[in-house]
């Protein structure tokens, strides 16, 4: 099993494109390593992308945030700035295992591993961040949404590989939150997961909202009817019953150890109005 | 005349009942100590096991050819490698096992009777090449239905484990043979009659499924052989002793030439009470001459070592409408796992222990199903019978508008009750558990909505056996303390205590250690609560040897008769008219001249410790259920326990603050999940849910003492009984807070949520 | 494949080995370096029993591979006492019995110094949720935090 920590993206991308056999990513390793362990997977070449300056950096950028695939939820958790502008987005990155996991998962990891039970997924997707690829075709933009097709299968080619993310500008009262549930309190893969993202007018109605659902369908959902059902509402009592309805409708969840399809249906819908309103919340004193 | 009786004083100072810094516990705070998969050997050989993929297969061919030709692998062993056994059965832990079945657990004979059963194993030079073998080694396996629920594998037409399995314990004897391995009853009275007299019945049946005992270290084994015969075994076990005697009768060595090393242990809880490496271990170290060392995965952990079993059990309950007991009649029906010998004997024993009922019949049915053969967990079987009873009991208070302390205090047993499993109690302490917890700030504090509270009691009697500690007195007057019981949660501390105290020393001048076999007499494993019991009674004879015998000395030293003399506060003592003659000697004293004395001082303590005391508990709970997820949240938590008499205040608290959170696991989270196909889907601590420390408050305890008169301490065992009441608190504190009684383990989220939906209560 | 040689500082001092790619940091540790104070309960980051810190921050070594902490700085609980003084945590542990068996008090340990040195007043919650990671079956984790608070407390007072 052959390791490589090129220093550039181009040295990524030609390893990659060049594997004969099973090449991997490696980021934070949490999955990987386990899945090595698990012997789900027996990589012929691991390619380690730590070492790319893109993949850790996060900047500002056209008012926005550009964070690079393989910056840890802890170091997030530890960014000055972000957590007030993107709360959400750095709660779910946190939500990712245990303190040991945090300091080594990175959002590029849970994302591109593939599971629709992905923490920190619905949070970007509801924050409208848009992927940064880079592959032998050069590099392209994809919005999270677009990105994770189905359980392990990935809109990238071959070569191709998640260098960052870009997170938009913020309108003034705007905030985001994200609701996992689990049976513990810590530890478990969400059984469903509910990010939101929105923005107030001045009239604290909200003008604009995003809505992502985990873990109830093969792939993370964008659900615009979610969004649609809140959008020109203060999110009064029939907005709630709207968005848990519309959570409900977009849900095409499993039956598995970790729950069952009733249950995920149920709880989508509990958690989407939950976290709305712990979303607008923060919009309203931002 | 001069005694030896009783307590010395060091200065007047006790150590017993303080909180002593444990003697183990610089290592193990450092890393230092050394647990089972710590130990290495030069040159040694890495084994790993091949193992069933299906849950029920025969198996026609092994061809280990492949693997044996990898450069690397020094020895391969399959069934051929270990002789038959005939069937006897023979105590393990606290519950019967047979060698015949032992011998087809630890290595697949004919079948293999669960996914994970081991079928063939592999010792190379590293773990990526024995891993390599593994998968060279063809199995032609012709797959057979398989069955893992209890009731689905009592049915006549179930898929059959053993055909040579007829069931024993009913008349007239069965023609056919089945999964049903065993019937036991216990009968008091005539509980028709009581229930005819009963102004209140309730019936109710209960479902459980099984839990593993969830120990963080996995299972290593590490042996070296000899060309003569001897071996040597290093394993984290409960009992290395028992190891030893498995090992040489599966193997066909003489006990005395296998010499097995208890290593520091991390958790057992019951599980490592049975061996699973450690013949294979040792076959293929005899095999390739060279040491070889194994160690489980989590995953193997979880498929291929023994979790309690799952259940369902029916409970009756008869009383009168002042809350007077009158019938108690229960079924219980245990899964075995793959070979005979659930706790259904010990679950029929304790399923109505806390209670004076005039008529009590309990039934239960040992059933073999394919799962791993189910091995002891902490009281095994009572946390499962004693989780119905305590339900209906609940239930009882409820419909008669009983509080359900007084109902229990009603019907409780007391010091000359006659259990219906057959003794009388002497002194016990369950109403002092019950007192306790209603004088509790706990109990009377206010609830709000969608929290409930729940109290339920439990009991398990404990046991002795055979010991054997040995004490010696340095050169210098420091004392060794030997004991062959592995110390699994501070036993060390509590023993060196008894040891300073007996023989008047300071504690830090006593240094126990876990002897091997080769160093003690017969020592039984660390489990049925009994090690700080028995160790501290072998170490009370052990003590008065030693002290019979410096008076002896010190009667010859001085020319004086034995009624001159006393033991007292850690010296021989002159007294009356000698005093003036001669100075009291202390241990440190004789040691010097130990020699010129009568040679080298020391006292081993030999016994087959009788007159264990049962140890109740009551538990009380709080929670709170949040009812658009079912998701239950443990607020508040107190238990109440006899102990008889604390050696070690901490680890006695301890013992009651763990096995609560075991408890608390198995009442909402943990459980076996198997799919159709048979095969285990949660082997590993992501989806097989302990409770983690956000989890769960702070446990407050309650040490409860009515000492045991047959202890010289008055101890009782402590371990087990914290996880019995903990099942029924749980859930009697759900149906507190929800007004839904929950009959099935565990009370996940999605079962509370959709039994809430039903009920139209699922809204904040 | 030829192994990997690597350099890197394991509590304080300059280390070098040979690995495979598949071999972990805790493998490492443990058969390389015979540093088995951090033990192995899961192999996939669930138990937290392999908690050691990398560069100062806290992780799973059963979840980092051994070559990939060429130059890099680990600290173990091997290291976590100086000299003849246990570490705070360590004293209150063996005073407060907040360990039973044992197998999990070094990954705890090395969890609950990470913790206190950032943040030294931690709430119950707080410490709770930072050692979610760390499993215990025996204690039922009630004098663990109770130990790693006061051991706070008497850090803060100096």
């Amino acid at each position: 099993m052959r390791y490589e920590a090129p220093e550039s993206l181009e040295g990524a991308v030609a390893l990659l494109a060049g594997a004969k056999g099973e090449a991997r990513v490696l980021a934070g390793g949490t999955d990987l390593l386990v899945q090595m362990r698990a012997d789900v997977v027996d990589p012929d070449l691991i390619v380690d992308i730590k070492r790319i300056p893109e993949t850790r950096a996060v900047t500002e950028e056209k008012g926005g945030w550009r964070i690079g695939a393989a910056v840890t939820g802890a170091e997030l958790k530890e960014h000055p700035r972000l957590k007030k502008v993107w709360p959400g987005v750095i709660e779910a990155a946190n939500l990712i295992g245990s303190t040991q996991v945090q300091g080594r998962a990175t959002l590029g990891g849970n994302l591109c591993n593939g599971s629709p039970a992905a923490d920190s997924v619905p949070a970007l997707i509801a924050a409208g961040a848009v992927a940064s690829l880079v592959g032998p075709g050069g590099r392209r933009e994809l919005p999270v949404e677009d990105v994770m097709l189905g359980p392990r299968k990935l809109a990238l080619q071959k070569g191709e590989i998640v260098a960052s993310f870009l997170l938009p500008p913020r309108p003034p009262r705007s905030s985001d939150a994200y609701l996992r549930f689990i049976p513990r309190t810590e530890m478990d893969i969400a059984v469903v997961g509910a990010g939101v993202s929105l923005s107030l007018d001045a009239n604290s109605v909200i003008s604009a909202a995003r809505v992502s659902l985990g873990a109830v369908a093969a792939r993370v959902l964008l659900v615009p009817e979610a969004a649609q059902a809140i959008i020109g509402s203060r999110l009064d009592k029939p907005a709630q019953d709207r968005l848990e309805a519309a959570a409900r409708a977009a849900c095409r969840p499993i039956d598995d150890k970790r729950g069952t399809t009733e249950f995920r249906i149920d709880v989508a819908a509990v958690l989407a109005r939950r976290s709305a309103l712990i979303a607008l919340d923060r919009a309203r004193s931002n | 005349m001069a005694e030896t009786n009783g307590h010395s004083q060091a200065n007047g100072h006790s150590y017993v009942g303080t909180r002593q810094i444990r003697p183990d516990g610089v290592d193990k705070v450092t890393g230092r100590a050394r647990f089972g998969a710590d130990f290495n050997l030069p040159g040694q050989l890495i084994g790993r096991v091949l193992r069933s993929p299906y849950p029920h297969a025969r198996i026609v061919a092994i061809d280990t050819s492949k693997a044996e030709a990898l450069p690397g692998v020094k020895a391969v062993i399959t069934r051929d490698d270990f002789g038959d056994q005939p069937s006897e059965f023979i105590p393990a832990g606290e519950m019967m096992m047979n060698y015949k079945d032992v011998v087809r657990n630890v290595m697949a004979r004919e079948k293999a009777l669960y996914e994970g059963h081991a079928v063939a194993a592999v010792a190379a030079t590293s773990a990526a090449i024995a891993r390599r073998a593994l998968k060279l080694i063809d199995v032609k396996y012709e797959v057979l239905p398989h069955v893992i629920d209890v009731v689905a594998a009592m049915r006549p037409d179930a898929p059959l484990l053993h055909d040579d399995l007829f069931t024993v314990g009913v008349e007239p004897k069965p023609e056919k043979p089945s999964n049903v391995a065993k019937r036991v009853e216990i009968k008091v009275g005539d509980v028709e009659a009581g229930f005819k007299k009963a102004d209140l019945v309730v019936e109710r049946e209960f479902k459980t499924a099984p839990v593993h005992q969830g120990y963080i270290e996995p299972h290593a084994a590490l042996a070296s052989a000899s060309e003569d015969g001897s071996v040597e075994l290093w394993t984290t076990t409960q009992g290395h002793f028992i190891v030893r005697a498995h090992c040489a009768r599966l193997l066909g060595l003489d006990i005395g030439k296998v010499r097995v090393t208890a290593t520091e242990i991390g958790g057992g809880f019951g599980g490592k009470t049975v061996v699973y490496l450690e013949p294979l271990a040792i076959a293929l170290s005899r095999k390739a001459k060279r040491a070889v060392k194994m160690v489980m995965s989590r995953e193997e952990v979880f498929k291929a070592s023994g979790p309690t079993s799952g259940a369902t059990v029916r409970v009756k309950m008869g009383s009168t409408r002042d809350g007077k007991f009158v019938a108690g009649f229960a079924e219980l029906k245990y899964q075995a796992g793959a070979f005979q010998g659930s706790p259904v004997q010990p679950g029929t024993m304790c399923a109505y222990a806390p209670y004076d009922i005039e008529n009590v019949h309990v039934i239960g049915y040992d059933v073999v199903s394919n799962r791993p053969k189910v091995a002891a967990y902490r009281a095994p079987g009572a946390p499962i019978s004693e989780y119905a009873v305590e339900s209906v009991v609940d239930e009882i208070a409820k419909k008669l508008e009983l509080d359900p302390i007084e109902l229990r205090m009603m019907n409780a047993a007391r010091e000359g009750t006659k259990a219906a499993y057959g003794p009388k109690f002497g002194p016990i302490g369950l109403e002092e558990t019950l007192n306790s917890i209603k004088k509790t700030e706990h109990w009377n504090t206010p609830l709000r909505k969608w929290q409930g509270r729940g109290v339920a009691s439990g009991f398990w009697f404990n046991i002795g056996g055979e010991t054997s500690v040995s004490l010696t007195v340095n050169e210098d007057g420091t004392i060794s303390l030997m004991a062959g019981t592995p110390d699994i949660g501070g036993l060390r501390a509590a023993l060196t205590s008894v040891a300073a105290d007996e023989l008047g020393v300071p504690y830090d001048k006593v240094r126990p250690i876990i002897g091997d076999t080769g160093s003690l007499s017969f020592n039984f494993l660390t489990g049925g609560s009994r090690s700080a019991f028995s160790g501290s009674m072998a170490i009370v004879e052990a003590a008065r040897q030693i002290k019979n015998d410096l008076i002896a000395r010190a009667c010859k030293l001085w020319e004086a008769k034995p009624d001159q003399v006393e033991w007292k506060d850690g010296a021989v003592r002159p007294l009356g008219a000698l005093a003036e003659k001669v100075k009291p000697m202390t241990i440190a004293d004789f040691a010097k001249v130990s020699g010129k004395t009568g040679g080298p001082i020391g006292g081993v303590g030999r016994i087959n410790a009788q007159g264990a005391g049962p140890s109740f508990g009551t538990h009380l709970v709080d929670l709170e259920v949040d009812p658009e997820t079912g998701r239950a949240t443990i607020l508040r938590y107190t238990v109440a326990q006899d102990a008889g008499r604390a050696l070690h205040p901490a680890y006695v608290e301890g013992q009651y603050q763990g096995g609560a959170v075991q408890g608390i696991g198995w009442a909402l989270n943990e459980e076996y999940i198997y799919g159709e196909d048979g095969k285990l889907q949660n082997a590993g601590f992501l989806d097989y849910r302990m409770p983690v420390a956000s989890d769960v408050p702070m446990i407050d305890t309650v040490l409860v003492e009515v000492g045991n008169p047959k202890h010289p301490y008055g101890v009782r065992g402590v371990g087990e009984t914290p996880i019995v009441p903990p099942l029924a608190a749980i859930a009697n504190a759900m149906e507190n807070a929800t007004g839904i009684r929950f009959t099935e383990l565990p009370m996940s989220p999605p079962k509370v949520l959709k039994a809430l939906k039903d009920k139209g209560l699922n809204k904040a | 494949m030829a192994k990997h040689h690597i350099e890197a500082t394991v509590n304080g001092d300059a280390v070098e080995f040979l690995c495979e790619t598949e071999e972990t940091l805790l493998d490492v540790l443990r058969d390389t370096l015979n540093l088995t104070g951090s033990k192995e309960g899961c192999a996939s980051g669930d138990c937290g029993a392999c908690s050691v810190m990398l560069d100062g921050r806290l992780v799973c070594s059963c979840l980092v591979l051994g070559c990939e902490i060429s130059g890099r700085k680990v600290e173990t609980i091997e290291g976590m006492a100086k000299g003849d003084s246990l570490h705070p945590l360590q004293q209150r542990f063996l005073e407060a019995a907040a360990l039973q068996c044992g197998i999990c008090t070094p990954g705890v340990l090395v969890a609950s110094k990470a913790l206190l040195e950032k943040n030294p007043d931690p709430s119950e919650h707080e410490v709770r949720f930072w050692l979610a990671g760390n499993l215990c079956r025996c204690t039922g984790y009630d004098k663990i935090v109770t130990a790693v608070m006061d051991t706070a407390a008497a850090m803060r007072k100096g």
